[in-house]
């Protein structure tokens, strides 16, 4: 056989591209395009009183300048709000924005105008003259103005409240009140950002000869975007093309759709006949992009003698911003997902997601799982402190055990079913992560360094992320009379490695040479039916379904091979892309050759094409294309699997906080990480590597500082604190679990969003153990534990 | 189109002489991708921070955002376009990363194949730490640089092993 | 982000460069462009009139003697950290500029344009302002020199006239029996500090303190200066250095900003203070020491 790919640290085929510069992002396409800029609303909320464009009209190197008035004479759909993505029975009052404002504005960098130029700077001078007019309005910024609701951000939804969604599993309220114990606890996790190195970008071409249009955009989903620039340019989606080139990074950001950008950029290349380009700046991609993670939340919590859970109430707040696009996924995820590994008793969790004047919001890596996870996680610390038992005493007994999976919660996850664990083993995980972080050691540790006068502590947090959310993806195989695989399937790529992982995964199944397999992501040319990449669905969904693919070429393959060797389908396999008796090397024909005899042809055109006319293949009494069958050595097949599938982890860090200026230092951090079975450990690891650098950030270092004007302070990287290496564990100890998954033939499980999930939850931990009083709100920075010091000991 | 003077300058990019009319307040990452062509350089933030549009001026490591382009024609710029060995493999920096996944969205990867490339030529064997302080000031959102350390190290291992086999 | 239309010169000599700027009060002058070409980025500044000094010959010197080290308007900071003899006559400039953004900023940015940008938050013009150097200009006038005590008079504002050129900046050298240190806490390494201390302490002949002075960052609004010498006159104690500190926070006004309260950073600057302090003082002991073997 030939070496087995699956589970390989294979070096990743897409870097050489990118290590020569060869990488072609958004931004690198249709070098003779014209470029876009957006006149931004420097206000958070606002009534437009006017707009006045004249001194644009026939400024020299400017093709186009529009407001919303301009819109639905182009297209009537445009003059429509843009859609909202995800609609939910308790999202009552959904909101979306205009493609450019219409009369109102509600968060600081809210689309008004739209100019298209020779270049950028010209753009840019275009903006600077257009003048607008503006009645400003109260700005509603934060959870607590959201929730007192004395301002409202949209006139006609009361109390700010875009939708109140519960969920129970027994009576919570009943369990507390009998439980021997009780505590309540206040939680909160600030707002953040993707913030991808790529910002958005979006390029479009209209063919006039053919009557098409081509779109590049740096989405998450090219699917997506095609379906939303059809209906609201009026195409038909028969005429559109969306491509995804290479992608600068993602993390959850791209996967909204359509931006106004993504609508604007392509009407005005087909109404300008020329190519039309928007390259999101940094500023923009933060007022203009989305932001998540802002969350406020209540515990009440009832618990035994030994900590185990009876009864678990939940009640929060989601800060939406302005505008709801991508309904209620976020706090969904989190009412859902904060269970963790555990049980907890009965249970209840209401949330309201709330309007303010900011930016809007839609998963950001983890999306809802760090803030649900860190609610959990301070719940057990603070049961573990109360009874003054060993934190991983009180988790280990709410865990669930891997006899009782599939576990079902009685409860609805975001896909709308049922949230049903499917595998993990997190007793083990427990006993993996206390080895690797030296938990039982600590506090040896913790007495060397007090002689030193330095001050450690130690946290871990645990969770379970359901992963490969639905519906399905899809993935086409062709092999071509060269032997070369070629694979497409519909999801993107933002550097996860996929023309690698997905190609091993048909070199093992159809048993070719991993350099002949080629992998084509989110090109709606090459496959139209896919979703998307989020929910860390990328490997699950489409290895799934390549793997399918892969069988079903297989199986095509041997049958035509079959024929032409006069040998059983049974007695045959495919090594190294030749199909041969088993155990016989040199019987066999190339795929390439299969490839040839698969697809009759009426004309010759070079050697192999020769072997392929109608005289030479199949039997002359036969139709040359069988009944039930097609031309061609292709596969395609689809994976919808019946329900997500559910990875775990735990994460334990040590920090050091200085005693006099409170900064807080890394001293290590360990994963223990169960994602089934790995398709290529080295990209898994990388994985977990980012995600725990983005958990650092979001731990320590990132937040959105916005006034009580709504005005973002820090909209830049200069203030805007992503880690620099300086800022990171100088090493990961990571260790892994494999529990397959019984949902995907492949037993594997989401890897992509793991990493940044129990980061907050960690880290407020071995602060809190540290410093010996309760950390309730992350992120935390070295002033606001100075902050938080003075008021405990005063 | 626009009235704005242009100003004709020579930008030598990678050993190759350049003749290009620009405005004055063309950005050099913005003459090298959209004048020349090398879109190699990528743009993160356009303030100085993020690192992904470094080049090498006169070898040195410098932010090609933070330039405009007419003050570059004196000079010899090196773009990761350039940094290919003379046979076309790839050179010892691009050859690390490769191997130690030292990328994975590919975006900030120019900025530190460029920092990495001047700092092995100053630093030949570098330790880990001083790896870290090579590539302190770029930004990078996918590897939470872990591998970026490690390649740092397996660059200087390769450069120098290249160079000992150049010098036989 | 792209800057707004300005015209643009390369002079090739001075008196060109002087000659440009006149009559052009919105014109700004391009060196190392590490700080302004932000600015013009985010159009936070839109001059008319850009005059590139980076081809004017001989004005990328770093020379050093025994009275001091000067630096011309072309030196980049990495040059100038990297030269030993600066070290060895004023090793505070090498210490403040290795805390310098990061090195390829340091690689085009010019310390002379960092001085004349009047960032408080800045390491160089505070270290100016603490070594009382000065900075050399050319004008329609000729030259003058700046001390550095009248170089900075408001928030990103010097005492240059719009039509004047930094060519040179003076750091004195160490003067005798004298120690230096500094110290400066960012949120990330590299990023402007949340508060920074450097301090200069002098000693007599029998080794006790007869000057202390200490340069801050980021605690007053333009680069400040406190003299400690009285709190400090009578040793280097827990208590007298608690002195100077509350000396110090009398002539400083913290701000709070996103990063840290007002509150946070008058702790770092009592903090930093006596850790500066103390190893300035070890330090000037090491050289008194060092010198009466010699």
């Amino acid at each position: 056989m030939t070496t087995r790919m699956m589970g390989a640290k294979v070096a990743r085929v897409e870097d050489d591209r990118f290590v020569r510069g060869h990488g072609r992002y958004v931004d690198d396409v249709a070098p003779d395009a014209l470029h876009a800029a957006v006149l931004r609303s420097p206000h958070a909320h606002a009534r437009i009183r006017s707009i006045d464009v004249d001194a644009v009209l026939d400024l020299d190197g400017v093709h186009a300048v529009w407001t919303y008035e301009d819109l639905a004479p182009l297209a009537p759909a445009m003059g429509e709000p843009l859609p909202l993505l995800i609609p939910h029975p308790t999202l009552t009052h959904g909101r979306t924005q205009y493609a450019l404002a219409k009369d109102e504005v509600n968060y600081v960098g809210e689309a008004i105008a739209f100019v298209v130029a020779d270049d950028r700077y010209l753009a840019e001078d275009a903006l600077d003259r257009i003048v607008v007019e503006y009645d400003l309005l109260p700005a509603v910024v934060g959870i607590d103005a959201a929730r007192a609701a004395e301002r409202l951000v949209h006139e006609d939804v009361p109390g700010n409240v875009a939708a109140r969604m519960e969920q129970a599993n027994g009576d919570a309220a009943a369990a507390i009140a009998a439980a021997p114990h009780t505590l309540s606890l206040d939680l909160e996790i600030e707002r953040s950002a993707c913030m991808p190195l790529e910002g958005r970008g979006v390029a479009a071409r209209w063919d006039t000869d053919n009557g098409r249009l081509q779109l590049w955009t740096s989405t998450q989903t090219s699917t997506g975007v095609r379906a939303a620039v059809a209906a609201k340019l009026g195409l038909d989606l028969m005429r559109v093309d969306v491509i995804t080139p290479d992608v600068g990074g993602g993390f959850g950001v791209k996967i909204n759709h359509p931006w106004p950008e993504e609508l604007l950029v392509p009407l005005a290349a087909r109404l300008l006949g020329r190519a039309v380009k928007f390259t999101e700046d940094r500023r923009e991609h933060f007022i203009s992009s989305a932001h998540e993670r802002g969350q406020q939340h209540h515990v009440e919590v009832g618990f035994d003698d030994e900590g185990r859970l009876l009864g678990l109430d939940v009640r929060f707040w989601h800060d939406n911003g302005a505008y709801t696009p991508y309904g209620l996924i976020v706090p969904i995820i989190t009412s859902t997902q904060l269970l963790g590994p555990y049980k907890p008793g009965a249970y209840h969790v209401q949330f309201d997601s709330l309007y303010t004047n900011t930016v809007i919001v839609t998963p950001y890596r983890g999306a809802g799982r760090p803030q649900g996870c860190f609610v959990m996680e301070r719940t057990m610390d603070a049961i573990a402190a109360y009874l003054g038992k060993d934190r991983t005493e009180v988790r280990s007994i709410n865990l669930i055990q891997p006899d009782e999976m599939p576990y079902e919660h009685g409860l609805t996850f975001q896909d709308g079913r049922e949230l049903t664990y499917d595998s993990g083993d997190f007793p083990t995980m427990l006993t993996k992560i206390k080895e690797l972080v030296g938990w039982d050691e600590f506090e040896t540790f913790r007495a060397e360094m007090a002689a030193q006068g330095r001050r450690v502590g130690i946290g871990l947090a645990a969770y379970v992320e359901g992963t490969g959310v639905g519906p399905y993806e899809g993935a086409h195989i062709t092999v071509e009379t060269s032997g070369k695989v070629k694979v497409a399937t519909g999801l993107t790529t933002q550097g996860q490695g996929h023309q690698t992982a997905f190609a091993q995964i048909v070199a093992d199944e159809l048993g070719v040479p991993f350099e002949d397999v080629e992998i084509t992501t989110g090109d709606t040319r090459r496959m139209p039916y896919a979703v998307g990449t989020f929910a860390s669905r990328a490997a699950v969904m489409s290895g799934s379904a390549i793997h399918l693919a892969a069988k079903k070429t297989k199986e095509k393959a041997l049958r035509i091979a079959a024929e032409a060797l006069e040998a059983d389908v049974e007695d045959l396999e495919i090594v190294d892309g030749v199909v041969q008796v088993k155990g016989s090397p040199g019987s066999g024909i190339g795929l390439g050759t299969v490839a040839v005899l698969s697809n009759p042809l009426r004309y010759a055109f070079d050697e192999a094409s020769k072997a392929a006319t109608q005289f030479n293949v199949g039997d002359p009494t036969k139709p040359p294309v069988a009944a039930g069958e097609e031309p061609g050595l292709e596969g395609k097949d689809f994976y919808s699997p019946p329900r997500s599938t559910f990875a775990s982890g735990m994460h334990a860090v040590i920090v050091e906080t200085d005693p006099l200026t409170a900064e807080i230092t890394i001293l290590k951090y360990a994963v223990v990480h169960d994602c089934g079975h790995l398709i290529n450990p080295m990209i898994v690891e990388g994985q977990i590597h980012g995600g725990v650098a983005q958990g650092v950030g979001g731990a320590l270092y990132e937040r959105m500082a916005y006034d009580e004007a709504g005005q973002l302070q820090n909209a830049s990287f200069m203030d805007f604190l992503m880690p620099y290496v300086t800022e990171v564990p100088t090493s990961i100890d990571i260790d892994h679990l494999e529990t397959p998954s019984p949902l995907n033939p492949l037993g594997i499980k989401g890897a992509g969003e793991a990493g940044v999930i129990p980061g907050s939850a960690a880290f407020a931990a071995a602060i809190e153990d540290a410093e010996g009083f309760p950390i309730t709100a992350m992120p935390i920075s070295p002033s606001q534990l100075f902050d938080l010091r003075a008021a405990h000991h005063a | 189109m626009s009235t704005e003077q242009l100003h004709r300058i020579r930008l030598q990019v990678n050993g190759v002489a350049h003749e290009v009319e620009v405005p004055a307040r063309r950005l050099l990452s913005d003459a090298l991708r959209h004048d020349l062509g090398l879109t190699g350089t990528h743009v993160g933030c356009e303030h100085g921070v993020c690192g992904a549009c470094t080049i090498l001026v006169d070898g040195t490591p410098m932010r090609s955002c933070l330039m405009f382009a007419v003050s570059a024609a004196d000079s010899e710029l090196t773009t990761v376009e350039g940094l290919a060995n003379a046979d076309g493999t790839l050179g010892p920096v691009q050859q690390a990363f490769r191997e130690c996944h030292g990328l994975q969205c590919g975006f900030c990867t120019p900025g530190f194949l460029t920092t990495i490339t001047a700092g092995i030529k100053e630093n030949p064997s570098p330790s880990e730490d001083e790896a870290r302080e090579m590539i302190a000031g770029n930004l990078c959102r996918c590897t939470g640089y872990q591998n970026i350390v490690k390649a740092v190290c397996r660059a200087a291992e390769l450069a120098a092993t290249h160079s000992g086999e150049a010098d036989q | 982000m792209k800057p707004a239309p300005f015209d643009y010169v390369r002079p090739r000599t001075l008196d060109e460069a002087v000659q440009a700027l006149a009559g052009r009060p919105e014109a700004k002058v391009l060196a190392g462009g590490q700080s302004l070409v932000p600015l013009l980025s985010m159009r936070l500044a839109a001059p008319s009139l850009l005059v590139d000094i980076n081809a004017l010959p001989d004005l990328d010197h770093v020379r050093v003697d025994e009275t001091g080290v000067r630096i011309g308007a072309l030196a980049r900071h990495a040059r100038v950290l990297a030269d030993p003899e600066v070290r060895r006559v004023q090793p505070l400039v090498s210490l403040a500029l290795a805390n310098v953004a990061h090195p390829t900023i340091r690689n085009r940015g010019t310390t002379v344009g960092s001085l004349v940008h009047a960032d408080a938050a800045a390491e160089m013009p505070m270290v100016l302002r603490l070594l009382e150097g000065s900075v050399d200009v050319a004008g329609p006038s000729g030259r003058r020199t700046i001390e550095a005590a009248d170089l900075y008079v408001g928030p990103l504002e010097s005492s240059l006239h719009h039509d004047e050129i930094a060519v040179e900046a003076f750091f004195p050298t160490l003067p005798a029996r004298t120690g230096v240190a500094f110290e400066e806490i960012s949120r990330r390494h590299g990023d402007y500090a949340m508060c920074g201390v450097a301090a200069l302490v002098t000693l007599d002949g029998g080794g006790a303190v007869s000057r202390v002075r200490a340069g801050y960052l980021s605690a007053s609004d333009v680069p400040a200066v406190v003299d400690l010498t009285e709190p400090l006159a009578g040793g280097i104690t827990p208590a007298s250095l608690e002195q100077a500190a509350a000396v110090a926070l009398t002539q400083l006004d913290p701000e709070t900003d996103i990063h840290a309260t007002a509150a946070y950073r008058a702790h770092l600057v009592e903090v930093l203070t006596a850790r500066v302090v103390t190893a300035a003082y070890q330090n000037a002991s090491e050289h008194t020491h060092q010198s009466t073997q010699e």
